[in-house]
C-alpha cells in the first residue's frame, strides 16, 4: 500500500510538473509577437538592417512591423549571462536600467543603486537601477536586463540602422503562414519564424523530456507491477483459511472474486487519492523539488517559481492507465487462484 | 514517434488488454473444443473453474477500454498543437492513415465488449452452462479485433511525424472533399433530422410494444442498431453545427471541448450505452429457446430493452435541447 501510494506519487508528480511547465510556457508565449523575421548569414543569426521593415510593411496584410534588440550579456564575475532588451513599450532614460529578480539577486543590488557593465568597446557603462520587475513575472523575467537604445547601441557596440530582429504583426491570423512565405521569398536571406511553430517545440520538448522520465519510470511501474502480483499469489494461511470458510457457508466462487475486486479497488483509490494529493503538494506548493533539475533545466540565474495548479482528466486518466491498470492486471489471475480453492483443501492447510 | 506520456499510458494499456484478450481467448478455445459437462474429468472441472477467470478479465477488459477510447480522443486532442494545421482531435486522428481505423476499432470492441458481457451475465444465470459455446465463439471474434487495435493504434502513434500538415475538422469534416467523415457531413440537414425523429420514435415505440407483449425482440435490436449510427451520423451532420452554432463546423470531437459544456460526454455515453443494451437484447433472443433460460432471459431483456430506449430517449432530449438553445436557426 506504503509502495502504491509511492509509485503513484512519483508518477504523479512528473505528470503534473510537465503539464503546469507546458502550460506556463504557453501562457507566456501568448504575449510573443506572431511572427518575428530574423537575417541569416552563412546559416546563423545576423543583424537585419532597418530598412527591411519597409519592405516588409508593402506586402498586402501586414499590420505593423517593430525592430527589436535584445543579446546576451556575460558577467564575469557571477559567471551568468543576462538578456539584456530594449523596452518596447517602456520608455528608459539612457543611464537607466530596470532589472529582473535573478539578476538583482545575484548582483545583490535594489532601487536606487548603481551597477556597473563592462561595454564592447571596453568602457565600462555606469548605470543606475531604476525598478526591480515583480515576483509574477519571474520565469520569463529573472536574467532579464532592460536599458534604453542608446545604452544599448554603446554596451554592445551595435551598427547604426540595425536591429536583432524584427517582429511583425498580421492583421489577419489565417493570412500568417502566406505572409511567412512572400517574406522568405521577397527577402531570401531571412527567417520568418511562427509563434506556433516555437509553441509546438516548446510542447514537444517538455513531452519529451516528460516521456523520457515516464520511460526511465517503467522500470519501477513494472518491478511495482512484479511485487504486486507476487504478493496476491502468496495467499497468507489465514487468508486462505478465511476464503476456505467462506466457500464451505455458500459463497460462490464469483463471490469470492466479487470480494478481491471491492478489495483490491479500496487499496487501489485509497493509494490514488493519496499519492494525486501528496503529487498536488509536492508539485505546486514545494515546486517539485525532486525532479525540477531533470525536467526545467538549469543556469546560474535560474528563475524561482512557483507552478500554477492545473490539472484535468487527460493528466488523471494516465495516471490511472499509467499504475491502478497493470495493478488490477496483475491481481486478477492471483485473486481467481484464491477464489477457485478447494474449500476443504483450504481450510485444512 | 512523439514520447507524451499519454500516448505511452495508452501503448501500454493496449498491450496488457491484448496479453489479457489472448489469454482469455486461449482458455475459449479450449472450451470449445473440449466442453462437456456431463463429464467429471479434471479438464472439464478446470475449465468450469476459468469461465469465472474470463468473465472477470472480460468485465476489466470493457471497464479500461471504455475509458482508453476517451482517454485515446483526449490525447489525439491535446497533440493537435504538435501538427501544422491540426486544431483538434480531427486533425491529430488524420496526421496517418491509420488514425480513424482505431478509433473505429475502438468503438467497435467497446461495444462487442459490452454485448459479451451481457450475454455472460445471462449464461451465469442458467444452471447448465447454456450459452457458453456461443459465448466463446464470439469472445474468439474479439480476439483479433483487439489485437489488430492494439496494433494500429502503435502504427499510428509510431508513424507521428509532427512537421506533417494535417487537415483541421474544418476542412475534414466540411461537405465537398469527398472522404467518409465528408459524406457524413454532407448529409442533407432536414432529412437527417426527420430520420432521427422517426428511427428514434420507432425504436421507442418498438421497445414499449417488447415491454408490454414481450414480442418483437429482433425488430427492436435492428432498430436500435440502424438508430445508433444515423444518430452517430447525425452528430457529426447537424447536431454539431447547432452546438457550434456555425452551418460548416462538423467536428464530432470538439463538442467534447470545455468551450461547449463538455456536452459531448453525456451524448456519447447515452449512445453507446444504448447501443450496447439495444444489441444486447437481440444477442439473448436465440436464448429464450433455451430450456433453462426461458425463465430468466425475458427477464434480462426487458431491463435492457428498457435502458437502451431510457438512453436513446436521454440522446435525443439533450439534442432537441441543443437545438432549441442553439442561436443557429435556420
Amino acid at each position: 500500500m506504503a509502495l502504491y501510494t509511492l509509485v503513484i506519487f512519483v508518477l504523479a508528480s512528473l505528470i503534473f510538473f510537465v503539464h503546469a511547465i507546458k502550460r506556463e510556457s504557453t501562457t507566456i508565449l501568448r504575449e510573443a509577437p506572431e511572427m518575428v523575421v530574423q537575417r541569416q548569414l552563412a546559416g546563423r543569426h545576423e543583424l537585419i538592417p532597418i530598412d527591411y521593415i519597409e519592405k516588409i510593411r508593402s506586402i498586402r496584410g501586414v499590420d505593423k512591423v517593430e525592430a527589436r534588440l535584445w543579446g546576451y550579456y556575460y558577467d564575469p564575475v557571477f559567471g551568468a549571462n543576462f538578456t539584456v532588451m530594449v523596452p518596447e513599450t517602456k520608455q528608459l532614460a539612457p543611464g537607466r536600467i530596470i532589472l529582473g529578480r535573478g539578476v538583482a539577486r545575484t548582483q545583490r543590488i535594489s532601487t536606487g543603486d548603481m551597477v556597473t557593465f563592462r561595454g564592447a568597446t571596453k568602457a565600462s557603462l555606469l548605470m543606475t537601477v531604476q525598478e526591480v520587475l515583480d515576483y509574477q513575472s519571474e520565469l520569463v523575467t529573472s536574467d532579464l536586463v532592460l536599458v534604453s537604445r542608446s545604452d544599448f547601441q554603446e554596451l554592445f557596440n551595435l551598427p547604426q540602422g540595425h536591429a536583432t530582429d524584427l517582429a511583425v504583426t498580421v492583421a489577419n491570423p489565417d493570412e500568417l503562414a502566406t505572409i511567412a512565405a512572400k517574406i522568405a521569398d521577397r527577402l531570401p536571406d531571412t527567417r520568418p519564424i511562427l509563434r506556433s511553430e516555437i509553441l509546438r517545440t516548446y510542447e514537444s520538448l517538455f513531452d519529451w523530456r516528460g516521456g523520457m522520465m515516464t520511460v526511465i519510470l517503467f522500470s519501477a511501474i513494472l518491478s511495482f507491477v512484479i511485487f504486486a502480483w507476487d504478493k496476491a499469489s502468496g495467499l497468507s494461511a489465514d487468508e486462505r483459511r478465511e476464503i476456505g470458510i467462506l466457500k464451505s457457508i455458500g459463497w460462490e466462487t464469483s463471490d469470492v472474486l466479487l470480494l478481491k475486486f471491492w478489495e483490491g479497488m479500496a487499496v487501489s483509490l485509497t493509494a490514488f487519492l493519496l499519492g494525486t494529493n501528496l503529487a498536488y503538494g509536492h508539485v505546486f506548493f514545494f515546486s517539485a523539488p525532486l525532479f525540477e533539475p531533470a525536467l526545467k533545466g538549469w543556469s546560474v540565474l535560474y528563475p524561482e517559481f512557483r507552478l500554477e495548479p492545473a490539472i484535468d482528466f487527460l493528466q488523471l486518466a494516465i495516471l490511472f492507465f499509467l499504475s491502478v491498470f497493470p495493478y488490477t492486471a496483475a491481481t486478477i489471475l492471483p485473486s481467481w487462484m484464491a477464489a477457485t480453492v478447494d474449500p476443504d483443501a483450504a481450510m485444512r492447510t | 514517434m512523439i514520447y507524451h506520456p499519454a500516448i505511452l499510458s495508452l501503448l501500454t494499456a493496449s498491450t496488457i488488454i491484448s496479453m489479457m484478450v489472448l489469454f482469455a481467448g486461449w482458455k475459449g478455445l479450449l472450451i470449445l473444443r473440449c466442453w462437456d459437462l456431463k463429464s467429471g474429468s479434471e479438464l472439464q472441472l478446470q475449465m468450469e473453474r476459468s469461465t469465472y477467470l474470463v468473465s472477470t478479465i472480460l468485465a476489466y477488459i470493457l471497464f479500461f477500454h471504455l475509458i482508453s477510447l476517451f482517454l485515446y480522443i483526449f490525447t489525439a486532442d491535446d497533440l493537435h498543437s504538435m501538427f501544422v494545421g491540426a486544431m483538434c482531435a480531427a486533425g491529430s486522428l488524420n496526421a496517418n492513415r491509420f488514425g480513424y481505423p482505431v478509433l473505429m476499432l475502438k468503438i467497435v470492441t467497446c461495444i462487442c465488449a459490452g454485448v459479451w458481457l451481457i450475454i455472460n451475465h445471462a449464461d451465469s444465470q442458467g444452471y447448465d452452462y447454456p450459452l457458453i459455446k456461443p459465448k466463446y465463439a464470439f469472445l474468439l471474434v474479439l480476439v483479433p479485433l483487439i489485437i489488430g487495435e492494439t496494433s494500429l493504434q502503435f502504427l499510428y502513434f509510431a508513424g507521428l511525424k509532427p512537421q506533417v500538415i494535417t487537415s483541421c475538422c474544418g476542412s475534414l469534416f466540411s461537405a465537398g472533399a469527398g472522404t467518409l467523415s465528408s459524406d457524413l457531413a454532407a448529409l442533407p440537414r432536414v432529412p437527417m433530422e426527420a430520420a432521427l425523429v422517426a428511427v428514434l420514435a420507432i425504436t421507442c415505440l418498438g421497445g414499449i410494444l417488447f415491454l408490454k407483449t414481450g414480442k418483437g425482440g429482433y425488430f427492436f435490436a435492428a432498430a436500435s442498431t440502424l438508430l445508433f449510427f444515423i444518430a452517430m451520423a447525425a452528430l457529426v451532420s447537424f447536431i454539431s453545427i447547432y452546438v457550434y452554432e456555425l452551418p460548416t463546423h462538423h467536428c464530432p470531437f470538439c463538442i467534447l471541448h470545455r468551450e461547449y459544456g463538455y456536452v459531448g460526454y453525456p451524448l456519447y455515453a447515452a449512445l453507446l450505452g444504448a447501443g450496447i443494451a439495444g444489441m444486447g437484447a437481440g444477442a439473448l433472443m436465440p436464448a429464450r429457446q433455451q430450456a433453462s433460460m426461458a425463465n430468466v432471459v425475458p427477464g434480462i431483456q426487458r431491463k435492457l430493452v428498457a435502458t437502451s430506449v431510457a438512453l436513446y430517449l436521454l440522446f435525443g432530449l439533450v439534442t432537441a435541447y441543443l437545438i432549441a438553445t442553439s442561436a443557429l436557426k435556420f
